[in-house]
């Protein structure tokens, strides 16, 4: 029976490590997704023979796994294409609140003095299960807008942080080393807990997609150590396949925004002084708005336009409304693409589910490299919803918090038509010169009315 | 050092490289997919929830078994459905571009 168990798991690990490979190709992804899904029903169906089940025992695992299953299956499907971001982080978050609520267990069943294999493990699952459920909450409920995305810094934060940190060190040197009661694992957990939270608040909103990615990271770890505290073959490959290919998955996220991993966790300390410098002074500037005649006009007799979408576009559920104007325009002859910058929406990708949701033609979409030197053949940029990663500031002003991040050439178009909801800052909170831009003109509103209009403009601009 | 620990060391130390390397060519509009696909997968904690779940007498334990089991279900169930919701639009995509005639 052993033996079977352990070849079970061995086909699990295989399906898991060909459905990651899948994962990353675009034309197998999908696939990917189902073998992994395979490899871990088998691995779930090949536990239960040898475990003795209590009665209680039976009736919780099947009360949870109803409930777990109603949850995560609604709540996946329901979600709305914009809100999956933070759907992504709820279901990590609470995969690294079972890992650490594992372990837990586990050092209640070890009784007081564990040996020190067992406990360590354990240990480790317990903080950074904990730092992961913590974390995942604060960054579902930025992306959710149940509070501000802007950093929350407050002085001496590195200083409460490290106390922190000191703290949980030192219970579970108490725990290892002196004698494991429920008071200190519990008050391990709590510390833990407020280091995940401590650890996000200062982290902008823009940026809660390579911290999720961080967290996963720690949940996949974190499950790595619950199967060394149960000897489970199956628990430590896959948590450690995941710990391993999340953190190389968080160094090319971070990459893809030009910025390093440490940038991203700690750059919001000692930006103050810099940000508020980089405010002043924009007091007084005029822009220019415009009607959706005049921008209708401009369309319909421009040879090149490029559309950048950005999370204004997902926001209003507009990608079928941009859709609309470009087939208009191409009727009339205009070469229309998108410009798909490469974090352009909440998480990359974003934009591509969208478009390709709409049915906009791969051909139009591309990506940044491809695009950034036909900016300044184009007629109009048409910015759809997007701000950070048209915003200049990225390549001039040294003080900004998003400075180095590589983006779109919008500006080196003949014409810019900004479509925006407001003069409201964007997602990372800071100004745009491109508003400014004298060769830009707004057009406010929501992004799926001002489109409806322009495609109106268009048509009646003969 | 007992056998059993030396070989789950090295699976650790094995699954490290493997997990690095399967995914190190992944382009940047999968960074998403990818990453959703991957939080489903370390929801293999199940497997831990239901053995520490399987045994549960007294209350304390009945209650974290209890939790520990919903939390994971819904990191297994949801993780995979919401990466497969990702991926469909891909998918659409795909097709599309190989029906479309060549000229």
């Amino acid at each position: 029976m052993r033996t079977a168990i352990s070849l079970a798991y061995l086909v699990a690990a295989v399906l898991f490590i060909v459905g990651l490979k899948q994962l990353s190709s675009p034309k197998g992804a999908r696939n990917g997704n189902f073998i992994a899904a395979a490899g871990m029903a088998i691995a779930l169906v090949a536990t239960l023979p040898l475990l003795n089940f209590t009665r209680a025992g039976l009736v919780i695992i099947a009360i949870g796994i109803v409930i777990g299953t109603a949850v995560g299956a609604v709540g996946a499907r329901m979600v709305k294409m914009t809100a999956i971001p933070q759907m992504v982080a709820l279901f990590n978050g609470v995969g690294g609140g079972a890992a650490a609520l594992v372990a837990v267990a586990e050092l209640l069943r070890l009784g007081q003095h564990p040996g020190f294999t067992e406990a360590f493990p354990s240990v480790f699952s317990i903080v950074i299960g904990s730092i992961s459920f913590a974390g995942s909450m604060i960054a579902f409920a930025k992306l959710q807008e149940l509070m501000t995305g802007t950093p929350i810094t407050y002085p001496g934060q590195q200083v409460v942080n490290g106390i922190l940190a000191a703290a949980i060190l030192g219970f579970v040197i108490a725990i290892l080393a002196v004698a494991s009661v429920p008071f200190s694992f519990i008050g391990l957990m709590v510390l833990a807990l407020v280091l995940g939270v401590a650890f996000v608040l200062p982290i902008g909103g823009a940026d809660m997609p390579v911290v999720i990615s961080l967290l996963n990271a720690f949940t996949g770890l974190a499950v790595a150590a619950s199967g060394f505290t149960l000897n489970n073959f199956a628990l430590i490959v896959a948590g450690t396949l995941v710990g391993a290919s999340g953190s190389l998955l968080t160094k090319l996220m971070s990459d893809a925004m030009g910025r390093s991993l440490a940038n991203v966790l700690f750059g919001a300390f000692g930006k103050s002084h810099a940000g508020a410098a980089a405010v002043a002074g924009k007091e007084g500037r005029s822009v220019r708005s415009g009607s959706a005649e005049d921008i209708g006009t401009l369309l319909a007799y421009s040879q090149r336009v490029i559309i950048v979408p950005g999370y204004g576009l997902a926001v209003a559920q507009a990608q079928h409304a941009a859709r609309e104007l470009a087939d208009l325009l191409e009727r009339r002859g205009v070469e229309v693409s998108y410009a798909i910058h490469p974090v352009a929406g909440r998480m990359p990708g974003h934009m591509n589910v969208l478009l390709a949701e709409a049915n906009v033609p791969y051909e139009q979409l591309k990506e940044m490299d491809e695009i950034n030197d036909e900016f300044k053949n184009a007629d109009v940029a048409l910015i759809v919803g997007a701000n950070d990663v048209v915003n200049p500031s990225a390549r001039n002003a040294p003080g900004s918090p998003i400075y180095g991040m590589p983006i779109l050439n919008a500006d080196q178009a003949k014409n810019i038509v900004f479509m925006k909801r407001s003069m409201r800052p964007g997602f990372a909170g800071i100004d745009n010169d491109l508003m400014y831009d004298p060769k830009t003109v707004m057009f406010f509103g929501d992004a799926k009315d001002s489109l409806t209009k322009l495609v109106s403009a268009v048509k009646a601009a003969a | 050092m007992s056998n059993e620990l030396l070989n789950e060391i090295t699976f650790f130390v094995l699954s490290i490289f493997v997990g690095i390397e399967v995914i190190s060519k992944v382009p940047t509009i999968l960074h998403t997919p990818l990453m959703s696909g991957t939080n489903a997968i370390h929801g293999i904690i199940l497997v831990g929830a239901i053995v520490i779940a399987a045994g549960a007498s007294s209350p304390v334990t009945i209650v974290l078994g209890l939790v520990a089991v919903t939390l994971a279900t819904t990191n297994v169930v949801g993780g995979f459905v919401v990466t497969d919701r990702m991926l469909e639009m891909f998918k659409g995509r795909q097709q599309k571009k190989q029906t479309t005639p060549p000229k």
